[in-house]
């Protein structure tokens, strides 16, 4: 930022800060009397050719008020950021103003999450004031992708249906949520060739059960075994290890059409759950894993 | 200070000429004063009230719920606030235009503690001529007894004026057990102060300096006032000359109207900024017609037009449109009052997961912020309407516990065959057990 600033400016803006202050006090003091014609009562401003104001004099101890905002403005100029780059005998600053509300804010709350950080998350997982907790946690964490009520969308999972990428133990939970997933299914249209990418489309989708052509089965199940039992298994059934998904659980993350899968064959996804450990501390993963292990419900 | 030939040096600030107005007694006094120990019974009292084996009256900021007996308000009915604020502002308006500053003579706050502050200050100093003279007196014992005393009756009666109204943000019963015990919150202990001096400086010290340069209330009322407003009026007609004597008016200039002014003003020279409508001066002037044997009424309530001998109407288009106005107010405030539903329901869409299939249905998520706003848990049954066989999915009641905020998630499916785009669709959620409460929220229900 150097390069675009210079001191000068600093200067500037002490220097017409400054002026401003002792502009007001001269203004004050010029204020504080008027000279009028005559010995009238009025303040001696005119309207309208003949319209004087009476000179009603606010009392002393009003314009000693006005001093005082001069006094308050100085002594605030030493104490506070505000003159320049001057910044202020009392080093405050907004950064360490949010430090500390942010700390408050961990001693008065930490407590409410600290009690349950040694429960076991199987049982936490059924205790209904950690679950509100971490409902809370849910709708404002991880709501965005997985939906309010965890069962996901279109290329985000559904935490509800018992199925898991990455293992649905508690402790694959955990790390899930702290240290985050990246999920990457190569490319294989260019190696394929677009029949063999129908055909193998054909294959995964009869591990489902979904209605296929059973030659192109046939044709695809040979390429499967060539190339993708490396990740997904000969059986299908996938590697929690890789997040590989498994592919005969009629559980589709991006839809089970003949297309869908042919694309995501052809030119592979990349998905990626994101690390939590760097926004929430250990005590409220350990709510958010229970409240997500109580969401899942036993495979069909 | 002459610098110039024809200019004169005018100071716009001045010392403060310290006023000491003399007791009076009279009809009016006598209505102050009742004003005084209606709103301050009120006042003190209030605060202890139970209701609901809770304080009758808290506004409780920190939970942001507002006890009024029965009611409890939420940030969301600050609507009440707003239509309270506006029947109080076209009440006075009302009661300006028919006779003038009745709000400031008898029930404002500036005028009811600095009445309570001069009584205190009657009892322990003396009446006008006392203090006065004590005031030049040297410092002397018992100049420092009188002065201490008083102050630390105004102080007394200040704190607990600032105690009883920081009772109303905190429950009073806590406050007072804290305040015992010495162990006050900082804020607490902190807000008793504020509004402890707030009160002993207003009332004791500043008094009608608040009305004449504080108040913006002084300034406008002019807009109000026309020639049929009741105002105090001195009847020059009958007054002058003034003076004692058989050739002279009914004023013997005893300068009684003047001395018992809180506000240190002539009546005798018309209406003026100043002068708070507080009728000082009428009731002293009576007394004085009735000890020489004139009738009252030299000063009285009396309007611009009637002490012209023209005729003077209350009933006139300004104040039928204010009490038209008011009226219809309080009416529909009132009737909205009643008919409030004690159910707020927000929907909030899911923002991400626009619209997804599942088990061949077409289903939304939404959040339903649910608030009861009874004491009561209740039970509240959700159901949605708008589309053919459109549904709620999964468990269809929730609980809701008393005076409580709650998220519920709620999908809704509805069979596939829906056209593409967004449905009007609405949340119903009705209380089980008990009739009329019930709330209708609409949403939008997206098919891709």
């Amino acid at each position: 930022m150097n390069e675009f600033t210079s001191g000068f400016w600093d200067f500037y803006i002490a220097l017409l800060t400054l002026l401003s202050i002792v502009a007001c006090a001269v203004f004050l003091k010029s204020q504080s009397v008027r000279k009028a014609p005559g010995d009238a009562e009025t303040t001696g401003h005119k309207w309208d050719e003949d319209l004087a104001e009476y000179n009603n004099p606010l009392p002393r101890w009003w314009s000693w008020l006005f001093y005082l905002t001069i006094v308050f403005s100085l002594a605030y100029l030493v104490l506070y950021p505000g003159l320049g780059s001057w910044p202020g005998t009392l080093g405050w600053s907004q950064v360490g103003q949010l430090k500390e509300e942010t700390r408050v804010a961990e001693q008065q709350f930490g407590p409410l999450y600290q009690k349950f950080a040694a429960t076991e998350l199987e049982a936490l997982a059924k205790n209904p004031e950690a679950l509100a907790i971490g409902q809370k946690l849910f709708l404002n964490n991880c709501a965005q992708c997985h939906a309010s009520d965890g069962a996901g969308s279109r290329g985000f999972p559904n935490l509800t249906d018992g199925d898991w990428l990455w293992g649905g133990d508690a402790k694959a939970i955990k790390a899930t949520i702290a240290e985050g997933r990246t999920g990457v299914m190569p490319a294989f249209g260019a190696a394929l060739g677009g029949e063999g990418v129908t055909h193998v489309a054909q294959y995964v989708r009869s591990l489902s059960g979904l209605t296929t052509d059973s030659l192109k089965v046939a044709f695809g199940k040979e390429i499967y075994l060539q190339n993708c039992i490396a990740c997904h298994g000969a059986d299908g059934k996938g590697n929690p290890a890789l997040g590989a998904p498994n592919l005969t659980d009629k559980i589709w993350l991006y839809g089970s059409a003949q297309p869908v899968v042919a694309e995501t064959i052809a030119k592979g996804r990349t998905n990626q759950m994101p690390a939590h450990k760097t926004l929430l501390d250990e005590a409220k993963i350990h709510l958010l894993t229970a409240y997500v292990l109580s969401l899942s419900r036993p495979a069909r | 200070m002459k610098n110039d030939l024809n200019l004169a040096e005018l100071s716009l600030y001045e010392v403060r000429r310290k006023i000491y107005p003399r007791a009076v007694h009279g009809w009016f006094a006598a209505w102050r004063w009742a004003l005084v120990w209606a709103t301050q019974l009120v006042f003190y009292g209030g605060a202890w009230l139970t209701w609901n084996d809770r304080q009758a009256l808290l506004f409780d900021i920190a939970h942001r719920k507002f006890y009024l007996f029965g009611l409890v308000f939420w940030p969301q009915d600050i609507i009440y606030l707003a239509v309270l604020l506006i029947v109080a502002a076209l009440s006075l308006f009302l009661f300006t235009a028919v006779a003038g500053r009745l709000w400031c003579g008898y029930a404002c706050p500036q005028t009811v503690y600095t009445e309570i502050f001069l009584w205190i200050e009657r009892a322990i100093e003396g009446d006008r001529n006392a203090r006065m003279r004590l005031d030049r007196q040297k410092l002397s014992p018992e100049k420092v007894l009188r002065k201490g005393a008083k102050h630390g009756a105004w102080l007394a009666l200040a704190l607990w004026t600032g105690f009883t109204f920081v009772g109303y943000f905190t429950p009073i019963r806590e406050l007072w057990s804290e305040a015992l015990a010495l162990a006050l919150g900082p804020w607490e202990g902190f807000w008793i102060a504020f509004y402890g001096f707030a009160t002993y400086g207003n009332a004791g010290w500043m008094r009608e300096q608040v009305c004449k340069y504080m108040c913006p209330y002084a300034r406008f009322q002019s807009a109000m006032f026309d020639r049929d407003t009741l105002i105090i009026t001195y009847d020059a007609n009958r007054g002058e000359p003034r003076g004692k004597g058989k050739a002279k008016g009914d004023c013997v200039d005893c300068s009684i109207c003047v001395q018992v002014c809180p506000t240190g003003i002539d009546i005798r020279n018309g209406l003026q900024y100043e002068c708070i409508g507080c009728a000082a001066c009428i009731d002293g002037c009576d007394q004085v017609m009735d000890k020489v044997g004139r009738p009252r009424g030299l000063i009285r309530y009396s309007t611009t037009n009637a002490v012209e001998g023209k005729p003077s109407r209350t009933l006139r288009p300004r104040v039928l449109v204010y009490a038209a106005i008011l009226g219809a107010i309080i009416v529909a405030a009132t009737t909205s009052l009643v008919l409030r539903v004690p159910l707020k329901v927000d929907v909030i869409r899911d923002r991400a997961a626009i619209s997804r299939e599942v088990e061949g249905m077409i289903e939304n998520v939404y959040r339903l912020q649910i608030m009861n706003t009874t004491e009561q848990a209740r039970a509240l049954e959700i159901s949605v309407s708008g589309l053919p066989g459109i549904h709620v999915w999964g468990e269809g009641t929730v609980g809701v516990p008393a005076a409580t905020s709650r998220m519920v998630p709620v999908r809704v499916r509805v069979e596939p065959g829906v056209a593409p785009g967004s449905h009007a669709i609405a949340f119903t959620v009705r209380a089980l057990g008990v009739d009329g409460v019930e709330v209708r929220e609409g949403a939008a229900f997206i098919v891709r």
